[in-house]
């Protein structure tokens, strides 16, 4: 097939390229761009008989538009794919960063992919331990689960990151594919860093883009990094974990394109789409009908102003299902993992737990936890303002429980791992602060089985 | 007749003769699109597929049909797109990603179904007149006239055929098993009728305190994780209805896999699989927006038609948000003038349409038939300002909010009292006298007054202590906090708790008020509150929600006979 070059260049934008008279364009298709910049490339974005419009990946800065030679290439963005990507880092167009060969073999995949047939689907319902008693207990992880880390800045993410997917066990044949969108580069190194340590990087593809590396290129990178995860997944059979960091700095990204391209704003400057286009990354996930692998997503995302109403957390909780929400007020406490299980909540955990898959009480036990860890949280507001003094002694057993559960139940090392069987127990014991009668929500039969009270 | 311009779902093409609404089919891939808007020589298309690697060039193939669904017998138990088709026919013909590469007849066109006619040559019918039946699965599946036919029967067989197989011919045109149906124009009926019952949901809080007219329509606006998924599955397993159509509507594809998978092994009360009397449209947050903006016209469509058969059936359509979030987006791309928020200024008149097709109805058989409308909004941040919230909140007669901070304390199902509101309670009055008993009112209202009451009280609570309130104030808050753990609170999960009967829901709120009256009473007298030893009865009535109907109604007599001795 014989190419054509195009220079009738009408405008040039921050990221955008207008040209006329593009031959028989098609909309997505990927072009080349070259210029006194050297090569880039781009995508058409409105395909028009008339003036076509072209997103570029890459810097423009400095561009000559009377350089500008377009080169349509016929497709969308597609890149090759074969097993030696595993334990590689990639940039956030599939270029090596580091030091090895390109992968320049195996079939060809659009990185835009294909929505999965829902009737494809799997509900995901088998347990994943993920050795954190507070997620195993109260937020349970399931294979296929989407379950994304809503943090702020200066919270531990990426520490939690690192322990889920250095200690969650899905199967013996699980991968990592960890993408990073904007992160600096200290974060960046300590994330490779802690795989590198763990033994993990060479059961991990990486994707990283820098903040200092182009911002434009964050709209690829999630896309190239769920497409290699399906391959691996539906194609080699393997249980790929997805991290993606920081969702936050993709949709910034997403926000300066729409404004480039002159969208009517949606909330707070955010594209109207943003729901649907966070829908396009997120929903690749899941376990699929006659396909060994799967994938399981955890991203991550930094709330603005801890603001969980931002249309950031807002659209990523609608697409999601759940979220693990890092607390400052505990961090601050000094407990790691800092997390809020009141604002978290696991969509999948009832699929994924129970007689069979983890012990028959759990259920109840964190119905229980929950509903006395809020009760806890209302009466220390209450005793701010009124005292201890004022406090009943039922509310005081309260108190004494929430403070256990925070230093005990919550709080755990860096690189400690709990059992299940371990974590629920522990949950037991701390709830024994309080009265049985007060715990509506346990069956009688678990409390005998399992109550730690001491029993007089 | 080329392709002049793509812009993602938006096609605009040149020489064409379709008129508004019209199906075309876009390019070698054959994209289906509908004609949205014609300008000069513009035909402006929507396109229902994605539109990547569509090229400006391509041909346009012209349909001059609207946008329609097929109607007839085989269409229960299946899961369709957005567009009626068939996603397991798809799945085995395409594997796990959809590329919409082929049209997917939305009936089973092997299957042989056996035909009973139930009019006979030479009799004259009319539009929508049942002319013979099928069985389908636990229904009887009528086959109607369809519209635009009436006249004399010149044939009409009796035996097994395909939905290919003429059965009939009426003026000398044949008649097949299906028909179509253009999918926004509303099915004609004769007339509309009052709603006098409940559509029963066993759902607590719904059905004691904020019931739905059947043929009425409810909203569930919530925010993120508040419980509208799981709420409405629960009415799509439980609720009183013969028929459900289920669309999901730019939201995620496990939750339909886990209704077809509960739907598969849940049994209604004549051991039928549940599926069995549902219709999935699964136009997930993934698929092409714009087939979003279709999936809620097809649902809707189907269960019109099921309602003609003479059915009770309720429409689910979860996300309403989502589908106004598709005209959005194609509003904007026709850079139409953005009304609040960038929505369409037909946003609300398009809101209203589909709401007005709920009701129930006259059949133009002379049945009775009725579609409920229940529909989930999504608000931004949970703020009920929204456009799309505020538009809907003018359209429907229920009305159950759900709210992020009793979903935080796993208070579910999170429907806020305070905000909740349901304007069939006069008209149910009558039926919930008949059916539950005659203090229902009484009752209903002695709880929603305890809530309400027991929600300023807590205020005051909170700023000097509980230890500081008078016994009587106690005692309301513990009421509540019964009202709520035994009564408001339901498990989706929990097998005993999912569905409640309305003689359960009755008799737990008539223990609770039971306790209430006698420990007041004894307040009242001068007994002090910490006094009262009541856990007992405290645990008995938290119990009863996971009880049997029978087991129940002796626990509450044995309640009333201890009470009475203390
Ligand atoms: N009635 C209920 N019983 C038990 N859990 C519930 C109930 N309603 C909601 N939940 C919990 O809340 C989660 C979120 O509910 P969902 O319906 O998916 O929220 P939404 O659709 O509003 O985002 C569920 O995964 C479930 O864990
Ligand atoms: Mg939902």
């Amino acid at each position: 097939m014989i190419y054509k070059e195009y220079s009738n260049i009408t405008q040039v934008d921050s990221s955008l390229i207008f040209v006329e008279g593009l031959e028989a364009p098609k909309y997505n298709e990927v072009v080349k761009i070259f210029s006194n910049l050297g090569s880039l490339e781009g995508q058409i974005i409105d395909a028009s008989s008339n003036i076509s419009v072209i997103q570029v990946f890459g810097n423009m800065l400095g561009l000559d538009p009377k350089s500008v030679r377009i080169l349509p290439k016929g497709k969308p963005y597609s890149i090759k794919l074969n097993e030696e990507l595993i334990g590689r880092i990639f940039n956030g167009r599939f270029y090596p960063i580091d030091n090895g060969p390109s992968i320049i073999k195996g079939e060809e995949y659009d990185v835009n992919g294909y929505p999965i047939n829902p009737y494809a689907r799997e509900t995901p319902n088998s347990f994943v331990e993920t050795g954190i008693s507070v997620i195993d207990g109260l937020i349970t992880l399931a294979k296929g689960q989407k379950l994304p880390l809503f943090s702020g800045s200066g919270l531990p993410h990426n520490k939690i990151a690192v322990q889920i997917s250095s200690q969650a066990k899905v199967s013996d044949n699980t991968l990592i594919v960890f993408g990073a969108m904007g992160v600096n580069s200290d974060e960046a190194r300590f994330l490779i860093n802690e795989f590198r340590e763990r033994g993990l990087l060479r059961k991990t593809v990486s994707f990283i883009n820098l903040a200092s590396d182009p911002s434009i290129e964050r709209i690829l990178l999630p896309r190239i990094a769920l497409t290699t995860a399906e391959y691996l997944a539906y194609e080699k059979g393997y249980d790929v974990i997805v991290i993606l960091t920081d969702i936050t700095n993709y949709c910034e990204t997403l926000r300066e394109i729409s404004s480039a391209k002159k969208e009517i704003p949606g909330r707070r400057g955010y594209p109207g789409y943003m729901y649907t286009d966070l829908a396009s990354i997120f929903e690749r996930s899941g376990v699929l009908k006659g396909k060994k692998g799967s994938i399981t997503q955890i991203p991550i995302l930094t709330m603005p102003q801890d603001d969980i109403t931002h249309p950031i957390p807002d659209l990523t909780g609608y697409v999601t299902e759940g979220q693990i929400t890092l607390s400052r007020r505990l961090h601050k406490l000094g407990i790691y993992p800092p997390i809020d299980i009141l604002s978290s909540i696991s969509r999948m955990m009832n699929n994924a737990i129970g007689k069979g898959k983890t012990r028959e009480d759990h259920s109840s036990l964190s119905s229980q936890l929950f509903a006395s860890y809020s009760e806890y949280i209302e009466v220390s507001r209450l005793m701010e303002l009124v005292g201890e003094g004022a406090l009943s002694e039922d509310d005081l057993s309260l108190i004494r429980f929430g403070r256990k559960f925070e230093k005990e139940f919550i709080n755990q090392g860096f690189n400690e791992r709990r059992g299940i069987e371990n974590t629920l127990n522990k949950g037991w014991e701390v709830l024994s602060e309080i009265k049985p009668e007060r715990l509506t929500r346990l069956k009688q039969e678990f409390i005998n089985k399992y109550g730690k009270w001491n029993k007089e | 007749m080329a392709i002049k311009r793509i812009s993602g779902p938006l096609v605009v093409a040149e020489g064409l003769s379709s008129g508004i609404g019209e199906v075309v089919r876009l390019g070698k891939k054959r994209i289906i699109g509908e004609v949205i808007r014609i300008r000069g020589k513009e035909f402006f298309i929507e396109a229902y597929e994605d539109t990547s690697s569509l090229g400006v060039g391509e041909e346009v193939e012209e349909t001059h049909f609207p946008l329609s669904v097929v109607l007839g017998p085989g269409m229960l138990g299946k899961i369709y797109d957005g567009l009626q088709r068939a996603l397991d026919s798809m799945l085995s013909k395409e594997g796990i990603f959809i590329h919409g590469k082929e049209d997917y007849f939305p009936l089973d066109t092997n299957k042989k179904w056996d035909f009973y006619p139930l009019v006979k040559k030479g009799d004259k019918v009319r539009e929508g007149q049942i002319i013979g039946k099928v069985r389908e699965g636990n229904i009887d599946h009528f086959i109607l006239v369809p519209l635009g036919f009436h006249g004399e029967v010149n044939s009409i067989k009796e035996g097994s055929f395909t939905v290919k197989d003429p059965i009939c011919t009426i003026e000398n045109k044949e008649v097949f098993l299906y028909q179509r149906w253009p999918i926004r124009k509303p099915r004609p009926y004769l007339s509309k009728l009052d709603i006098k019952s409940p559509l029963v949901t066993g759902q607590r809080v719904i059905d004691f305190l904020f019931p739905i007219g059947e043929g009425g329509k409810a909203a569930i606006p919530g925010p993120f994780g508040s419980g509208k998924t799981v709420l409405q599955h629960q009415l799509a397993k439980w609720a009183s209805s013969d028929i459900v159509v289920y669309v999901g509507c730019g939201e995620r594809g496990n939750e339909m896999a886990d209704l077809l998978e509960s739907f598969s092994n849940l049994v209604d009360s004549n051991g039928n699989p549940l599926l069995q009397r549902t219709v999935l449209i699964a136009n997930t947050s993934n698929m092409p927006v714009a087939a979003r903006e279709a999936s809620i016209y097809v649902g809707i469509t189907i269960a019109e038609y099921f309602r003609d058969l003479g059915y009770k059936v309720s429409v689910m359509a979860d996300s309403t948000s989502r589908w106004a979030e598709a005209l959005r987006e194609i509003s904007g791309r026709l850079e139409e003038m953005p009304g609040e928020e960038g929505y369409p200024s037909y946003l609300g008149s398009r809101l209203a349409e589909f709401y007005e097709r709920a009701g129930k109805v006259k059949t133009l058989s002379g049945k009775e038939g009725s579609v409920t409308v229940i529909g989930a909004v999504s608000p931004p941040g949970g703020d009920l300002s929204d456009p799309v919230s505020q538009n809907t909140l003018r359209l429907v007669r229920c009305f159950w909010g759900l709210d992020a901070k009793l979903a935080y304390s796993r208070h579910y199902p999170a429907i806020n009292w305070g905000i909740s509101y349901s304007l069939y309670i006069d008209d149910l009055e009558e039926w919930f006298k008949k059916s539950v008993g005659n203090d229902y009112k009484f009752l209903r209202e002695w709880i929603l007054n305890t809530l309400n009451k027991s929600d300023e009280i807590q205020q005051i609570a909170n700023l000097v202590g509980f230890n500081a309130l008078p016994d009587q104030e106690k005692e309301t808050l513990k009421i509540a906090r019964l009202i709520k753990e035994g009564f408001l609170i339901q498990s989706a999960f929990d097998e005993n708790d999912a569905y409640s009967s309305l003689k359960k829901q009755y008799i737990i709120v008539k223990a609770i008020k039971l306790l209430y009256d006698k420990e007041m009473d004894k307040i009242l007298k001068g007994q002090k509150f910490d006094e009262i030893k009541d856990n007992d009865f405290v645990q008995t009535i938290l119990k009863m929600k996971i009880m049997k109907d029978d087991e129940i109604e002796k626990e509450f007599e044995k309640l009333s006979y201890d009470l009475q001795r203390i």
